[in-house]
């Protein structure tokens, strides 16, 4: 019965979460704290935070993190599953249609107008990332901001360029200096 | 491109090791997925990567998994796509479930802190780097309208938190009325 629960739930939060991210937490907040009363609004916090220091979509970790804690591992492969389902099956019917009308003269127009407009979602998101980790509080700041983040940037954006080095191998790298510099400086609440 | 075991193997380890590393929300995953599929594996191209995150973030779902699952599906069809889905899915899935048992212990861990405030460093020279390497493209595609449209586009979201939707339905308005009759052949 818990597992129809939590595969209906998650169905739900799966269809109607659009747009990514943050956007889909009041969603997820109503169905599991409000309806279902499966997390306490402590929790639901807790979740939040756990969901920046790990990888991974917001929806997908509420998903597993309550399916686990209502049902055991069947509780999240089910509601990880339902939260999926539905974009899933959208997405596909999507892709579809890309690869089918792409050519056509009207969607190439469009998606040359749309691509511009992506770089500056990117960017946006990346300047997002860069304020909040410049702008912050540690035992390295002054005034404010963050000097080992400014510098860190720097010296990893200069490697990027330069040597070209894989991305993964790049973030791993500035996470163990950033675990050697706050440890010695001390950190912030993120 | 031989569509065998071995190719959705690795499709599987890829979209499994992006999902691992992605830390920060949607733009961030697509960035590391244009870095591997774009730039190293050369499997699709720029532009598709940039329709794939146009489609991705208005469809529901996380950008993460929708765009995911669109490169799987270019490269690998229906079975490409599921495969590129639980790759993407797993490593959340797995962390979760196992952190969910001791998770009030988790967020005391000052070393997780600290490892993830020198992350951001490594992301945000990530997102730099690919964000220009995109703006390249879509300058020899558009020139100034790419300029003045990306500038706006950043602008309306990272400055006045506009809704996302309501610039991706203008531009593809606009794109319609300057491109939308087809290429003038010269």
């Amino acid at each position: 019965m818990m597992l129809i629960k939590l595969l209906w739930s998650f169905l739900q939060i799966g269809l109607f979460s659009i747009g990514g991210g943050y956007a889909a937490l009041p969603l997820i907040h109503e169905q599991v704290v409000d309806l279902h009363g499966w997390l306490t609004d402590v929790e639901f916090a807790d979740l939040v935070t756990i969901s920046q220091m790990t990888p991974g979509p917001i929806a997908i970790n509420a998903a597993s993190f309550v399916g686990a804690r209502m049902a055991g591992i069947p509780g999240s492969l089910i509601a990880t599953f339902g939260c999926v389902l539905p974009p899933f099956i959208i997405i596909s019917i999507l892709a579809r249609l890309y690869m089918k009308y792409n050519s056509l003269d009207v969607i190439k127009g469009a998606l040359k107008g749309l691509r511009p407009a992506v770089v500056g979602l990117i960017a946006s998101a990346g300047f997002s990332i860069i304020s909040s980790s410049w702008l912050n509080e540690t035992g390295t700041s002054v005034y404010g901001v963050d000097i080992a983040a400014v510098l860190l940037f720097v010296a990893t954006f200069f490697v990027m360029r330069k040597w070209k080095k894989s991305p993964i191998l790049v973030i791993c790298g500035t996470g163990i200096a950033g675990l050697i510099i706050y440890s010695i400086f001390g950190g912030a609440v993120i | 491109m031989k569509r065998d075991l071995r190719f959705y193997l690795k499709l599987m380890f890829y979209t499994f090791k992006i999902s691992a590393f992605t830390f920060g929300g949607g733009y961030v995953i697509v960035t590391l997925m244009k870095k591997q599929f774009v730039d190293e594996l050369g499997w699709i191209d720029e532009k598709e990567m940039l329709d794939f995150t146009a489609m991705s973030q208005s469809s529901p779902g996380s950008i993460a998994v929708n765009a995911s699952v669109l490169v799987g599906n270019k490269v690998g069809g229906v079975v490409g796509s599921i495969v590129a889905l639980v790759g993407t899915v797993l490593p959340p899935l797995i962390i979760l479930t196992v952190i969910s048992h001791f998770y009030t212990a988790f967020i005391k861990i000052n070393a997780v802190r600290y490892l993830l405030l020198g992350m951001q460093s490594g992301v945000s020279a990530v997102i730099c780097d690919a964000v220009y390497t995109m703006f390249k493209t879509v300058w020899k595609e558009s020139r100034w309208i790419a300029l003045i449209t990306s500038v706006i586009a950043f602008v309306l979201v990272a400055v006045l938190s506009v809704n996302v939707i309501i610039i991706i339905i203008a531009c593809i308005i606009l794109g319609i009325i300057l491109y939308g009759r087809g290429e003038k052949k010269a």
